[in-house]
């Protein structure tokens, strides 16, 4: 049976990571930077919380985990991982001009190497005959909810019983939303990424604007791949698990029209759309599993046609998205 | 001089880009409460300067003296910090952002929308400007985002402002207006530089006038002190003459005749009403109208390029057989032996690709001829671009060079020599000389000339009434997609085309 107050907490878990990647692919965005690297940021990032939260479990004898640590240090490694992911590209594309798409891609390419080549060396080490690792004692602090939240009945089920990442990923929208709009600083970003020519020449710093978002962009995406490993898949590690919700992230961005306010709710939505396939009657015929999981994609298409349809100029992207800025240029 | 305060004072600056010296060993003074007119041929330094002065650029050598300081001007930043402000040929701002938010961008403290707007309007009103501060950019005319920069400028608190061309783009009204305003700032004790290449401007606005030429400073002197034909002497280096040639039209026939040409845009607005004419050989019609009065949907409609609602348009041999242009692609026309050529107003849009070199822009004409069908012919177009730097002396480092970093009357002159070397039977020429400066106008001029005396029939859209009256024979006057009157040039004069060009409806 179908269950709304069952259905909408998956939805949400299935969300966060989505909110969390095309948030900071927003603000990466806003800054004229196209980063299609970001798959492989959150790969990084959900890698560099699995290195550290291993070698921390293996240090400590079981069931002595330091709660604090047990978060601190997975959280430091991650954001530490895809921000120096953020400063490659960043490097490549602001100070040496390369090409943004191919820098992306390639990052994508490398990210996703990288968390493979270092996860396949932990199972190795970690000696499981199973290839994944598992790091259910950190996973617990990280998926852990309010006490009081499973006494609350469907209230309780539908918006406190979700670790704190996911509240995190929500107040970060909201900042970031609250930034664009409202503060001097925003106002700079969107100027950088819609003619970096005027900005220069009102006199903002393109080169500061462009390196700290996209760096700060790509640890708030980095989060969302921490978050997709300890706590969605119970900090259980195997390669490749992660999927294309990195590239679904990317689409989410163009769905929210560049305004991560909007991406709270309809990251949940895309996370519904995504496992949507579960609930949909499709009987023995499992091709059509398949085709339901188009469903975000052919969403994202829609809200593209319309919005270039209504032409109007808001809600456009960034016009020097994909673009690389030299001032000197003739 | 007499004892005036220095404002600005530039030593010895030179700046080259790769192969190209933009300027070199250039001194200039800018005195307290003048306007200076800078004055340059297309590509003769006067941007870079300023934009030494700016922040755009980081000369290479030499000092610049500010109010008596040396400075060094390494962003826009620097350049807000000693009071300077360049209002850009091509403006800098954020479509999608009101005035307001166009005005403070880049200014530190916290975002308060309701003070700025206060300040804006202090500013206004102190000088003379009109603003409608929530307005969107994209919204906004030209001469309102230019009254946004110039406020923008005005709200960082600068002393010394410059202006790059900021008349190319004004109606005769609009540039009166943007005058006052500069009268009023220089009253109240700012530096105004102003770059221009229209001398009558040089001498209704500025107190001193200082020459560029190919990079280097020549000379500067009272405005009041100088005249046309010395001014343009000293931009050019050697005497030039400012009268526009018009031969007699050698046995005019008719070559092209448009009958009803109705053509109706995307969104159901009529861009062309009715228009019926004829082009003869050996003759230059003109078309004159306000801007966007179907000037463009005409010529594109003669190239094949535009979808026409109804009409004809029909060529007409030498030999008396006539074709049907309509409903025929830019190919099949010259497939039928038609030798069209067209100027179109976008050069680097339409006309020239501007990542390409010279030599390859030449093929955009001939990349169907050659032997071979797989392999292009590349020997004839390099010739020709060599050829047509050589005759139109074309300023660039060599025909490998893409055209986008040559000035705009090189770029020009490029599409016209290709468009020309053709031999064309109709040639349509669209803002030909459009932000030219007056030796490479005259020099486009002449080649006009040249194909008329050739034979062909050339329709030359052009803008400044004064030119068109001294240039072409017949001048058609378009008014909201329909024609006002087909006058002769001879007999007319630039205040008859002017109400024609407003009078709407009667024909």
């Amino acid at each position: 049976m179908f269950s709304l107050v069952a259905f909408i907490p998956r939805a949400v878990q299935q969300g966060v990571p989505l909110l969390l990647g095309s948030t900071g692919e927003t603000i990466t965005e806003k800054s004229g930077n196209l980063n299609l690297g970001i798959p492989g940021v959150m790969y990084v990032g959900a890698i560099s919380g699995v290195i550290g939260s291993f070698f921390y479990e293996q240090s400590v004898p079981s069931g002595q985990l330091n709660g604090f640590l047990a978060i601190f240090i997975p959280l430091i490694c991650a954001l530490i991982g895809s921000f120096l992911m953020g400063l490659l590209y960043c490097f490549l594309t602001v100070s040496l001009r390369a090409n943004q798409n191919v820098t992306g891609l390639a990052m994508t390419t490398f990210g996703i190497g990288f968390g493979n080549f270092f996860g396949g060396s932990l199972i190795k080490l970690a000696g499981a005959d199973v290839p994944s690792i598992s790091l259910s004692a950190t996973s617990a602090y990280f998926s852990k909810s309010l006490p009081f939240a499973s006494k609350t009945g469907w209230f309780g089920k539908v918006f406190l019983s979700y670790g704190f990442l996911a509240y995190v990923a929500i107040i970060i929208a909201l900042i970031c939303a609250y930034v664009l709009k409202k503060t001097r600083v925003g106002l700079h970003l969107r100027a950088v990424g819609e003619d970096p020519a005027a900005a220069d020449a009102a006199g903002i710093d393109v080169k500061k604007y462009k390196y700290v978002s996209t760096c700060l962009g790509c640890m708030i995406a980095g989060l969302g791949g921490l978050y997709y490993v300890m706590d969605y898949a119970c900090g259980v590690w195997s390669n490749d698990a992660f999927g294309d919700r990195g590239w679904l992230a990317i689409a989410l961005v163009i769905f929210t029209i560049w305004k991560p306010d909007i991406g709270i709710l309809s990251s949940i939505l895309f996370g519904g759309l995504y496992i949507l396939y579960l609930y949909l009657p499709s009987g023995t015929h499992t091709e059509y599993k398949e085709l339901y999981k188009m469903i975000p994609y052919i969403v994202t298409l829609v809200v593209l046609v319309i919005t270039s349809m209504r032409n109007k100029k808001e809600d456009q992207p960034p016009k020097s998205l994909g673009t690389n800025y030299f001032r000197e240029e003739r | 001089m007499e004892n005036r305060e220095v404002a600005i004072l530039l030593r010895g600056i030179t700046k080259s880009f790769g192969d190209v010296t933009a300027n070199s060993n250039v001194n200039l003074d800018v005195y307290k409460g003048e306007i200076l007119s800078l004055l340059g041929e297309n590509g003769s330094g006067k941007t870079t300067l300023m934009n030494m002065l700016a922040g755009i650029y980081y000369p290479d050598a030499g000092q610049i003296i500010i109010n008596g300081k040396e400075a060094v001007i390494r962003s826009p930043r620097d350049a807000f910090d000693l009071g300077i402000g360049m209002v850009h040929q091509h403006f800098k701002l954020i479509d999608v952002f009101n005035a307001t938010e166009n005005i403070i961008l880049g200014l530190e403290g916290k975002l308060n929308i309701k003070e700025a707007e206060k300040r804006i309007k202090e500013i206004c009103d102190k000088y003379g400007f009109e603003i409608n501060t929530k307005k969107k950019i994209y919204d906004m005319s030209v001469s309102e985002k230019q009254t946004v920069e110039i406020v923008k400028v005005l709200y960082r608190g600068a002393d010394i402002l410059i202006l790059d061309e900021p008349t190319a783009v004004l109606t005769p009204q609009e540039t009166e207006k943007l005058f006052n305003v500069m009268r009023n700032m220089k009253h109240d004790g700012k530096s105004i530089v102003i770059i221009t290449h229209k001398l009558n401007e040089v001498q209704s606005i500025s107190d001193r006038v200082a020459v560029l030429r190919h990079g280097e400073f020549i000379n500067d002197m009272k405005t009041s002190k100088t005249n046309a034909q010395e001014m343009t002497d000293m931009m050019v280096g050697h005497s030039v003459s400012l009268n526009i040639e018009r031969p007699e039209p050698v046995d005019p026939k008719p070559r092209i005749t448009v009958e009803n040409l109705t053509v109706v845009d995307e969104e159901g607005l009529v861009k062309l009403d009715d228009v019926s004419f004829t082009a003869n050989t050996g003759e230059i019609l003109g078309i004159a109208g306000i801007s966007g009065c179907g000037q463009k949907e005409l010529l594109r409609a003669i190239a094949g390029l535009e979808i026409v609602k109804e009409g004809k348009i029909t060529y007409i041999h030498q030999d008396g057989r006539t074709e049907e242009l309509l409903g025929k692609s830019p190919r099949e026309i010259s497939e039928l032996g038609v030798k069209l050529s067209f100027v179109p107003e976008d050069r680097l849009g339409m006309g020239l690709v501007g990542n390409m070199n010279l030599a390859d822009n030449m093929m955009l004409r001939s990349y169907r001829n050659g032997k071979s069908r797989f392999f292009t012919e590349k020997k004839q177009p390099r010739e020709l671009a060599r050829k047509v730097v050589d005759k139109l002396q074309v300023a660039t480092p060599s025909i490998d060079t893409p055209v986008r970093l040559l000035s705009g009357g090189n770029v020009q002159k490029v599409l016209v020599g290709r468009e020309i070397s053709s031999r064309p039977k109709v040639l349509l020429t669209a803002y030909a000389v459009r932000g030219l400066d007056i030796s490479s106008s005259y020099q486009i001029y002449d080649l006009i000339n040249q194909q008329k005396k050739r034979g062909a029939a050339v329709l030359f859209v052009g803008e400044d009434l004064d030119v068109l009256v001294e240039l072409c024979d017949r001048i058609l006057v378009l008014c909201g997609g329909k024609v006002t009157g087909i006058v002769d040039g001879r007999n007319t004069d630039k205040y008859t085309l002017g109400s024609m060009m407003t009078q709407k409806g009667e024909a």
